[in-house]
């Protein structure tokens, strides 16, 4: 069953009296317990597409179109008090600072108690304990002790935890991380990482991995989904991605890594950059970068299927029948 | 050899500790050894608080050093008087992390470049304004980008004014501390790609500081990984990936993503961070959170030694399993 719907969904900014989109016509979902990692560079809609879900959108912008199911339930119709009931409870979330998304004036301990009581009506004694099982949980050392340290007292990594074990305290179906790891050290993120995981496949939750960095989507998502200039370009299972990458970016994009288990004679890199919102082009957003582009890409292409029927969905003039195809 | 490291020492001390604060001394850098031929790029890398930036520093003497030596082209820069030192920095330029906080805000690209030759007296008159375009060219942004102020460009940009800025002196060496981690993937390749291309036509030799070992394998000849202020491996940087020897490195190794999902997993890797630098732990520094960790280790602190094609630090380095990656 579906944890997430997105269907057709269109989010937009008023800058200036003019009306932008950020993200364009996307839609995807995930299943219960699995992992979609969105994937892209800056600007290209990520957090906006995250923030859409959460209904968490600052003031200039709105969702103008589609439609998002949690659970089943459209989020559109719930009202904003009964979004508070959501966030939290059925959505979890993790952010890439974890200073920032704790509060430095109330211990860990209380801080982890609170949804607990708001969301699930535990009592204050109850509340406690359920918190040093869930700081446990996300392995804390000496939890029970720890309950009673604030924010400041903790490393980056601990806070991470701390920050984990509030998203996960009232079992949320959809757990949404943005870059969880960006902001730790490679031994540290990749003990965050293999604990998300750990977590999602016991609590049956699916996962939202927002993240700019392809190795940690090779090693911790089940589908892929590229995003360029608020579009999805690109969706498909890990293998199948990294294996048969099919739009023009998403090429470019995996040709312009290094790696450090091989030696590349030359990084292929993209030429120019991200065009602003303001000025992106109306058709395909990657046109004025891309070596294949045509008169067609004027017009933004109609998604279309890629080889065979594992569901690799591309948007790209290059797979539409009747346009030409690729080298 | 154009430049040599010798017994790098950096303190700083730090108050803590309540209601009585104390004076601790930080040992950021802790006897630090490498040296760094012309035209090369010498790779560090580390996790953050390993001291990797403060050795970029006090190669450049932003810091004040405790102990040891930084011998430039044959000189000891490290005792030198500021007067004479300043005759030298032109040679040895640095490019930051963030280029937009070391450009000043309110300067023109050109000025602020332009500045930079007047102060060193490399040029005067319409000669600086050639140098300043060329420098520009050579980073790949039109000559009118020179009119323009810091704001009017992106990350990518950014840095390319950074490294211009560094080139108008002509340099024999550059140290770039991350110079590329807060880019795009696809703004990184072509800073990366420039930097590869200054260096095998202009030979200007690098120090790269940097925690992606990826960046690191794609740009540097040769590696030194550091951990808690001390080297503990160093040799050629595709020897140390392919093969590392030092339990610290094979970890690191080992947890760098690899953009490849059909290359399997390692085993879960174990808990732990790095210690803090104010309180290193005895013996190897590393031991606490080592897998083949013995009594030796927690007591006698090991030395750079010979193995492999480079040094290694560590006392069991010979018996060690062969690393899977």
């Amino acid at each position: 069953m579906s944890v997430l719907v997105v269907d057709d969904l269109r989010t937009s900014l008023q800058i200036n009296g003019g009306e932008y989109h950020a993200v364009r016509e996307i839609s995807f979902s995930i299943e219960e317990g699995e992992t979609l990692a969105v994937v892209g560079e800056s600007g290209c809609g990520k957090s906006m597409l995250a923030m859409s879900i959460m209904r968490l959108l600052p003031s200039v912008a709105s969702i103008t179109a589609g439609r998002i199911l949690l659970d089943s339930l459209p989020i559109e119709a719930v009202s904003e008090t009964g979004m508070e009931r959501v966030r939290g409870a059925k959505i979890g979330m993790v952010f890439q600072e974890p200073m920032t998304a704790l509060n430095p004036v109330l211990t860990v301990g209380e801080q982890i108690s609170e949804p607990l009581r708001d969301h699930l009506g535990l009592s204050r004694r109850e509340a406690r304990k359920a918190a040093i099982g869930l700081m446990e949980k996300v392995r804390i050392p000496s939890a029970a002790s720890r309950y009673s340290s604030y924010p400041h007292e903790f490393s980056g990594g601990m806070r991470q935890r701390v920050v984990i074990a509030l998203a996960i305290a009232c079992h949320p179906r959809l757990l949404i991380a943005d870059e969880p790891t960006t902001a730790l050290d490679v031994t540290v993120q990749r003990q965050i990482l293999d604990l998300l995981d750990v977590l999602r496949t016991e609590g049956k939750m699916g996962m939202l991995l927002i993240t700019h960095n392809l190795g940690i989507v090779a090693g911790h998502a089940d589908r892929v989904a590229v995003m360029y200039g608020g579009d999805l370009v690109e969706s498909a299972t890990v293998t199948d991605l990294f294996r048969n990458p099919a739009h023009p970016y998403s090429r470019a994009l995996l040709a312009s890594l290094p790696r450090v288990d091989r030696d590349l004679s030359e990084l292929a890199s993209i030429p120019g950059r991200v065009p602003t919102l303001v000025n992106m082009p109306d058709g395909c957003r990657f046109m004025d970068r891309c070596p294949h582009a045509m008169e067609k890409c004027n017009s933004m292409p109609p998604p279309a299927d890629v080889g065979d029927a594992n569901l690799h969905m591309v948007r790209c003039w290059l797979y539409v029948q009747g346009g030409e195809h690729a080298a | 050899m154009l430049l040599k490291v010798e017994g790098l020492r950096v303190s700083f001390s730090v108050r803590r500790g309540w209601p009585f604060p104390k004076t601790h001394e930080l040992k950021a850098v802790d006897g630090v050894s490498f040296d760094v031929r012309q035209g090369e790029a010498f790779g560090i890398v580390g996790e953050s608080g390993c001291g990797k930036s403060t050795v970029a520093r006090a190669i450049l003497r932003l810091v004040n050093l405790k102990e040891g030596r930084v011998v430039f082209n044959g000189i000891d820069i490290s005792r030198l008087p500021v007067r004479q030192l300043r005759r030298l920095r032109p040679k040895l330029q640095m490019i930051f992390q963030d280029p937009a906080a070391s450009l000043s805000p309110r300067m023109r690209i050109g000025d602020a470049l332009a500045e930079a030759v007047r102060v060193h007296g490399i040029a005067s008159g319409k000669a600086v304004d050639r140098l300043v375009r060329d420098a520009l060219n050579e980073v790949g942004l039109a000559p009118e980008s020179a009119e323009r102020f810091p704001h009017e460009f992106s990350g990518g940009q950014k840095q390319r004014i950074g490294i211009a800025r560094a080139l108008v002196l002509s340099p024999s060496i550059i140290v770039a501390d991350e110079p590329v981690s807060a880019l795009d993937v696809s703004v990184q390749a072509q800073i990366l790609n420039l930097m590869a291309r200054l260096k095998a036509e202009r030979n200007i030799a690098f120090v790269f500081i940097s925690h992606d070992l990826g960046v690191v394998r794609h740009f540097c000849e040769r590696t030194a990984v550091m951990y808690l202020g001390q080297v503990i491996e160093t040799g050629q940087t595709r020897e140390i990936f392919d093969a590392p020897s030092h339990p610290y490195t094979r970890l690191l190794r080992s947890v760098s993503p690899v953009p490849d999902p059909e290359k399997p997993a390692l085993a879960e890797v174990q808990e732990g961070e790095p210690p803090s630098p104010l309180d290193p732990p005895s013996g190897c520094r590393f031991h606490p959170r080592c897998q083949f960790v013995t009594d030796v280790c927690r007591t006698k602190t090991p030395v750079l030694r010979p193995f492999g094609g480079g040094l290694v630090a560590c006392h069991h380095a010979e018996t060690l399993p062969p690393a899977e990656l």
